[in-house]
């Protein structure tokens, strides 16, 4: 029983650490089934982050700052498109930009706001989200083994969190079973295709873009606002491109990536625990090693060596009308 | 929207273009400056004074200079082969892990012997550090640009494992390694005034700048004069049309991914050899990154590429005094405006290419 606790506890923290993760994740995987490579993810984030934190702060309302978080996020995400689709810059080159740019203006901002070397002081009571106990937490929890389950790891998390967790299916249904989702994965496999059915490929592809700031908007709202209670400079800290190792592993498909963040989610949750834990017959495992392992993982991912990543056709091709 | 594609006389699309984008980018940063309630021009006049103004400040400037045109150079290179190189941050920490190992082991031969070795093992390791990531592109088809990010995250994994429990000698606290003995040391170019007769105030400028210049030298004659440039430009122009005339992308693309990475790895010859003198966590600071600005800037000629490196010199060593000044300005401006002129000079490079065709037409037609 008490290493079932305890077990629960790692999937507990991992489900929070999988959060922006995931939300990340879903973002870039709109952006990318339309065909625009995003590597801003991260940048985003960062500014979603800035935004509520700043927000949530002078309005003392956490609602308020993942509002204000969406909407930078969102402005960013347009900064993005218009780069990308309508001037047909380089998609990575534009993502780099958007990445320097806010991990510079956020910390400049915060250093000249707030004046605590970038940070923005905490936040307290409703300024932060709070955990939300949903029905019958206690009453269920008495149930053994799914009683647990239920009270520790599904219920007491912040609203970004089921947020996070309900665009997974709505992603789903979205993009297998709406008009729109299949135009969006068309224009990410063959732009002139669709072009030829009349239908506006820089339309579709803006709004795939906005999708994408949207989920930035909430996973960087939940890392400043919810996960921890104040803006850090550079606190995203490369979840935005776990989200792009996690987004290949899924294989550009949103219940893979739910799968695929909750793995990292969990090798980030082991690699806090580990830390200076011996294991039986392995030794001391370096904490590093783990903390690699997404990356390592996502490497032999794609070079083939275990299953095939293919991402969408188009991706990362500006789309010219005139040949 | 719709762009027929558009032609601008060659001086224009060679100076002019990127000459305005760049300006876009500096008042776009203005801007920035003014609306946290200080004066830019004050600013651009402290930032000057304080990168160019006086002996000492020139020094820093210029060691920051060093570690760019290391940076650029890399990026610059993989560019010509079409290739986008984002892993500099991560080269340049295994150009370090090599340096440091072979300073280490070395350290108590002659300079002479010492430094060479030590500088060739950090090319060497960079190298093969971005060799990899080509050769999984080449044979494998994986994107270079994601591979070469999860190598900049598994690199930094990779240094802070080493410091920790590898090279810190017992007993200290901080993760880094013992101090190199005197082979291992790049003289610094006070030092090399001094026994000159000539004084000139500290700095941590040391002789890698001479071997940054040497490097930019070495690619243009590389890039645009030799059998192998030729072949990495075909490939970057047309990896089909390459094919058909006898070159192997697969090769060009490792080929260059190597030079690239064997380039950034050098970053670590300025910091570690030749101002640390050991290995420590995050010594590459983000300069692999300032990198790719400094190519874009430069528009991969190595010429250009040591303009917009000193460039970012200025700001890096301006950018300190003035926050010194100036505290509501801190470094992170230059980070900001780092991030301006990628929007500008990379991301939204061509956005006045239609406008400014459209001016000179009128002219030349008047």
């Amino acid at each position: 029983m008490e290493s079932y606790l305890l077990a629960l506890g790692i999937l507990d923290s991992s489900t929070r650490l999988a959060v922006p993760l995931l939300c990340a994740c879903l973002a870039g995987l709109y952006s990318e089934r339309a065909g625009v490579v995003d590597i801003g993810l991260e940048g985003k984030m960062l500014g979603a982050a800035f935004a509520s934190a700043t927000t949530a702060l002078a309005t003392g309302s956490a609602m308020l700052g993942l509002m204000a978080g969406i909407l930078v996020s969102l402005v960013l995400a347009l900064v993005h498109g218009f780069a990308c689709i309508t001037q047909r810059g380089n998609q990575i080159v534009t993502g780099i930009a958007i990445n320097v740019l806010v991990a510079g203006l956020t910390a400049l901002l915060g250093h000249v706001w707030y004046n605590q070397g970038g940070r923005t002081p905490s936040l307290e009571g409703d300024a932060r989200f709070n955990e939300i106990t949903l029905p019958l937490a206690d009453t269920l929890g008495a149930i053994p083994i799914l009683g647990p389950f239920y009270a520790e790891v599904i219920s007491g998390h912040a609203l970004p969190v089921y947020l996070a967790f309900l665009a997974v299916p709505l992603t789903w249904y979205l993009l297998y079973r709406t008009r729109w989702g299949l135009r969006i994965r068309a224009v990410g496999e063959n732009p002139a295709a669709v072009d030829t059915a009349g239908i506006s490929v820089p339309r579709l592809r803006y709004s795939a873009v906005l999708a994408c700031g949207l989920l930035c908007g909430i996973g960087g709202t939940y890392m400043a606002v919810a996960q921890a209670a104040s803006f850090l400079p550079h606190m995203t800290a490369g979840k935005g491109f776990i989200a792009l190792a996690a987004l290949i592993f899924a294989k550009w498909r949103p219940v893979g990536a739910l799968w695929a963040c909750l793995l990292f989610g969990l090798l980030d949750a082991t690699a806090i625990r580990l830390q200076g834990v011996t294991l039986p017959g392995i030794g001391e495992v370096p904490v590093q090693a783990i903390q690699a392992l997404p990356y390592l993982l996502t490497v032999i991912l794609l070079a083939g060596f275990v299953g095939r990543a293919i991402p969408p056709k188009a991706s990362g091709i500006p789309y010219v009308k005139e040949r | 929207m719709s762009t027929a594609p558009v032609s601008l006389p060659r001086w224009a699309d060679v100076v002019l273009l990127p000459a305005l984008n760049v300006g876009l980018a500096f008042l776009a940063s203005g801007l920035v400056v003014l609306a946290i309630g200080e004066s830019p021009f004050e600013a651009t006049a402290l930032l000057l004074r304080g990168a160019l103004g006086h002996a000492e400040g020139l020094g820093f400037t210029l060691y920051y200079t060093t570690n760019f045109i290391f940076t650029g150079l890399a990026v610059a290179v993989a560019f010509h082969a079409g290739l986008f190189n984002i892993g500099g941050e991560g080269q340049a920490m295994l150009g370090g892990i090599g340096a440091a190992i072979a300073a280490l082991a070395l350290g108590a031969l002659p300079g002479i012997i010492a430094l060479p070795m030590a500088i060739l093992a950090a090319a060497l390791f960079g190298a093969a550090w971005a060799a990899i990531p080509g050769w999984l592109q080449a044979k494998r088809g994986s994107h270079v640009v994601i591979t070469t990010i999860m190598f900049n995250f598994i690199a930094s994994a990779l240094l802070v494992y080493l410091l920790v429990d590898v090279f810190r000698p017992t007993g200290m606290m901080e993760p880094s390694s013992r101090v190199f003995a005197a082979g291992g040391k790049l003289p610094f170019l006070h030092d090399i005034a001094a026994s000159l007769g000539i004084k000139l105030p500290k700095s941590p400028l040391n002789l890698s700048f001479v071997l940054a210049l040497v490097s930019a030298l070495a690619v243009w004659v590389l890039i645009y004069r030799s059998r192998l440039g030729y072949a990495i430009r075909t490939v970057g122009a047309n990896p089909t049309a390459a094919r058909y005339a006898g070159i192997s992308p697969e090769r060009i693309t490792i080929l260059a991914m190597a030079i690239s990475g064997a380039l950034a790895g050098m970053m670590a010859v300025n910091e570690i050899l030749g101002v640390q003198h050991r290995l420590l966590l995050a010594f590459t600071a983000g300069y692999g990154f300032v990198g790719i600005a400094v190519a874009l800037m430069g528009r991969g000629h190595p010429l250009g590429i040591i303009f917009a490196a000193l460039l970012f010199g200025v700001l890096y060593q301006g950018g300190t005094e003035l926050a010194f000044d100036k505290p509501n300005i801190s470094r992170d401006m230059i980070v900001v405006i780092q991030g301006l002129v990628i929007l500008f000079a990379g991301a939204l490079e061509f956005m006045l290419k239609p406008s400014l065709a459209r001016l000179l037409a009128r002219k030349g037609g008047a």
